[in-house]
Formats: C-alpha cells, structure tokens, sequence
C-alpha cells in the first residue's frame, strides 16, 4: 500500500530528537551500555557506527530495486558487515589501543538493530538523498545519546571528561557509574529524562495557550 | 485457583443466569485498622532504640552522627521523590526514617559525610522511588545504598576504614573480627565480647545482644515474622559448621560465625522487610534459608569479609520466583498445575 515517504529534511530532522535511536526507539543499546564508561570510548563508537550507518543506508538504497524480500536481511546483514569490517580494520591499523579497549564491541555493529532497521525502514524504500540525510540524522541522534550518557558516567565516576580531570583527583567520585552498574543507572535515569521532556513538550504543544505546570 | 473468567456470571447457552447472582467480595471482611505502615514503621523505630543505644555507647557521637546524616537525607530525598511523581507526601509512614536508621547504622563509623548522603539519595532514589514508593521496590532500599556506596567508595568503606590505630575508643583499634577471621592475623575477640557488642564493626552490628532484644519485640509485636530470622540463622550456622567440620583448625568457630559481623542483625531488621519478603510462610523460610547460606558463603569463600549486603540484595531479586512456586493450596482446591 502507498505510504508517504517523508522528505529528506523531516528524515535527517526525526533521526535526532523526534525517532532518537536510543532514547525512542531503544535500539543500539548494547554499545550504549558497553561502551560509554568515558566519553573517549563513545565517540570512537559513534564514529564508526556512523560511518557504518551512512555508506551502507547509501548502498541499499541504490540497489533498492534489485532486493528481492525474501532476501532483504541477508543483503542488509552484508552490507553492513563489509562496511564494519573495513571500520575494525581501519581502527585496528591506525588506533590500536582503542580497537583494543573496544574490544570486541566494533564487530558487533554488525548485529546493532539500529542499522539494519534504517536499511529496513529507509534505504530500502527510498532514494539516496532521502537516505543519506536519514544516516546522518540518526548518527547524531545516536551521538546525543551516547554523548550524555558517557558525560554523566564520566563526570560522576571518573571526575573527568574526554579525559581531561574536571575535579581534584583527592575528589571522592562514584567508581560504580563507570562500572557496568552504572551504565544501567545512568541510561535509565537519562531515559526517563528524555521521555518526560518529550511528554512535556507534548501537552505544552496540544495546549499552547495555558501554561500548564 | 479456579479459572473464573472475571466477575462474568456463570450463563446458559440462552443467555440466562444458570444461578441466583450473588454479591460475592473477597475477603477479609473485618480488618483491624491498627496495623498500618506506620504502627509497624514506628515498631521498627521502637526496636531499634537498644541497637542505637549500643551503638552510641561503643562509637559515641560518630553514631548519632552518622544515623542523623542517612535519616536527614533519606527524609529530603523521599520528599523530593514524591513531590516529582505528585503524590501527596509519604513522610508521615516513617518508611524513611526506618531506611535511614537501618542505612546508618550498617555503615562504619568512620564513613565520611558523603557517604551517608549518597548512600542515602540512592537508596529512597534509586531502591524505591523509581520503582513506584513504598511497596513497589523489589530490593530493599537501605541495602541498595549500601551496597552502591560500598563499591564506590571502597577504600572508605573497606576493611582498613574500621581501623584507626590512634583512636582513644579502645576497640576502633583492632581489626573487626570478620577482617580478623579472614586475614587469619589479629586476634579473634572472645565470644561473650563480640556477643554484647564489646567489637569494632558498622555501627549498629556490633552487639549481638542488642539485636536480640529489639528484633525479639518486633517478633512479638508480629511487626516481624519470626520465621525468617530463625531460619536465616539455623541456616548459616549449619553452613559454618560444614565448613568448621572441613577446616577443623580454624579458631573462628560456628558460633564466631553467628556472633560477629551483621547476621544478627540483618536477620531481624533488614530481612524481615515486609515489602521485599516472600508472601507465604514457606516462602520466608525459604528465603531465611537462602540469607543465612548465602552469607557465609559469602564471608568464607568472597574478597569481601561480609556477605548481608550482596546476599540480601540476591535473594530479593529470588523473591518473586519463592512467592510463585509456594502458592498455598486453598482447602478443597484444585491441586496446582504442575
């Protein structure tokens, strides 16, 4: 059946706040639990996730007409294996200890739901631009939320971000938000955050002329 | 449980009522009106007044201290956890007052400031609001502080902050018996000692005695039910006895075991939180049982020279599946689906 397809702007424009990766649609959360216990760690994540995200949505939407359904997954799946590949690889030759730190979380990009759901959503539906402009919408959405994530886990339990020592390092300092614990905490708190100023924004918009607490 | 499909009335095919309707309520049809959460909170309080005592005679004013930091902070924190959800405010059922003593009193006397107030945000924060408040939470509040502060701020909540070499207050400088016991270096104090509380130690586990006589009141007042302590404590002394029989060289016997560290403690005030014990009697025994194991395993085989805080923590989150496999079966009822 026909849907309108949303313009290339309104996809880059969701991708970020509206239909956010993580805090909406809670999807890539493996890399932002796994990863985010500094901000260092989260950004080479996003870097790669979003370079995997961008060249493989660009990808399946120019061979858009060749997909056949039954074998949609597998054509995603591949497409963003070979674009991982060439991230772990790239990583491993010119930033080896921190393809080491992550460890084993660049080949899982593979697997994040995340891209394949673009694939499946976007590329596969709509044309290069439209495409190009959703990757990189929700490239930043997923920058957003592993940003305040990893700013919240770094400052609380490391008394620094990007490595740089905001506090004394005599500072007492919550080592369990840097420790997987803290991870789940902070994503959870963050998460009810966002959905009650997404709530919020909700009931001012539906009632623009009472101020409403 | 018999498969009623809702409050629907039993109907013939010709859609008229096979029996006279009746007007049928569950029970209980009399309640008493005296067991509130807050008669039983201020029960709490009340049986903890010999464990405060004690601890106010062994540390002085770092106890009072201390507890005053937890209850001040875990009172602010429930006040602004409810205000946010717009619910109308929860002080009156003194739960706060009652996680924040038994906070306090779990931490050492040595804990800085911080401390107690992180520990506290995080347990009203954290242990309950976000769950839903008072009878919603799955952990019991005052241990999920304590445990978040102890793995963040180990080194002043680690075995060395008990001990101060230079303090006046004689038993501050010895290693608390558990550490003693683990280390195998120190002496291990005399049983009678660590049994009223003459130790060093969180501030309100020291006295074996004092533990006794609050938690023995709040047995009688069925503020408390009495199988799970009882229950906690067999356990943990048939397996320190196990592991006595096996190491017979040790000097740290079964009844060290029993005496020393929070067991005692945690069996009266800490596990017998009605919100996150199992429902049924056999489920509380169960639950007792797990405790008791868990913290000598813990204590014997861990890094940690204590187990309540993880063994507490542990057997919460078991709860639900003890309540649901111990389903009493009514009189005459169908027996249970297998």
């Amino acid at each position: 059946m026909p849907v309108r397809e949303p313009a290339p702007l309104e996809r880059f424009l969701n991708g970020i706040l509206p239909e956010n990766p993580v805090y909406r649609q809670l999807l890539g959360l493996c890399p932002t639990l796994a990863v985010t216990a500094a901000m260092k760690p989260a950004m080479t994540m996003v870097a790669a996730t979003a370079f995997v995200l961008i060249c493989s949505n660009l990808i399946t939407s120019l061979i858009r007409h060749l997909l056949k359904p039954h074998l949609r997954i597998l054509v995603f799946t591949l497409t963003i294996a070979t674009f991982v590949t060439i991230a772990d690889r790239t990583l491993a030759a010119f930033a080896y200890p921190m393809s080491k730190l992550l460890g084993p979380y660049v080949p899982l990009i593979i697997v994040n739901c995340m891209i394949i759901s673009r694939c499946e959503v976007c590329a596969s539906k709509q044309g290069p631009k439209a495409a190009l402009a959703d990757a990189v919408g929700v490239s930043l959405g997923f920058l957003l939320a592993l940003a305040s994530v990893a700013t919240v886990r770094e400052i609380l339990g490391n008394g620094s971000w990007f490595g740089i020592q905001l506090v004394p390092e005599s500072f007492p300092t919550l080592i369990l938000m840097i420790l997987p614990p803290g991870a789940f905490l902070a994503l959870g708190s963050l998460l009810g955050l966002f959905t009650w100023l997404g709530r919020r924004r909700k009931q001012r918009a539906s009632e623009p002329e009472t101020e409403s607490a | 449980m018999a498969s009623a499909p809702g409050n629907a009335p039993a109907i013939s095919q010709n859609g008229e009522p096979l029996e006279p309707r009746l007007q049928v309520a569950p029970g209980p049809h009399l309640s008493s009106t005296g067991l509130s959460t807050q008669r039983l909170m201020i029960d709490v309080l009340i049986a903890l007044v010999p464990v405060l005592g004690m601890a106010f005679y062994l540390f002085r004013w770092f106890a009072l201290l201390q507890v005053g930091i937890c209850v001040v902070s875990c009172l602010v924190t429930e006040a602004v956890a409810s205000s946010w959800r717009g619910s109308k405010p929860t002080l009156g059922d003194a739960s706060a007052v009652v996680t924040g003593l038994i906070l306090g009193l779990s931490l050492p006397w040595s804990a800085p400031w911080y401390v107690g107030v992180v520990a506290s945000v995080v347990a009203i924060g954290f242990g309950k609001a976000v769950f839903g408040g008072l009878g919603q939470n799955i952990f019991n509040p005052a241990m999920v502080g304590r445990a978040f502060v102890m793995i963040s701020f180990a080194s002043s909540l680690g075995a060395t902050a008990y001990v101060r070499p230079e303090a006046a207050l004689e038993i501050l400088t010895q290693a608390t018996p558990l550490t003693a016991a683990k280390e195998l270096s120190g002496s291990v104090p005399g049983l009678w000692a660590l049994f009223v509380g003459n130790a060093n130690g969180s501030l309100g586990e020291t006295s074996v005695l004092a533990c006794l006589v609050g938690g023995l009141y709040l047995c009688l007042r069925r503020s408390a039910v009495w199988q799970i302590p009882v229950s906690m404590i067999a356990s943990a002394a048939v397996v320190a006895g196990i592991a006595n029989l096996l190491m017979p060289e040790t000097p740290f016997t079964v009844l060290h075991h029993l005496v020393s560290g929070a067991l005692v403690f945690a069996a009266f005030f800490i596990a017998t939180d009605p919100v996150t014990s199992p429902l049924t009697t056999r489920g509380q025994v169960i639950f007792g049982a797990g405790l008791g194991a868990l913290v000598v395993a813990i204590r014997l085989f861990s890094n940690y020279p204590e187990g309540v805080v993880f063994a507490v923590l542990l057997m919460n989150a078991v709860v639900p599946l003890i309540n649901r496999v111990t389903i009493p079966k009514p009189l005459g009822g169908l027996p249970a689906e297998a």
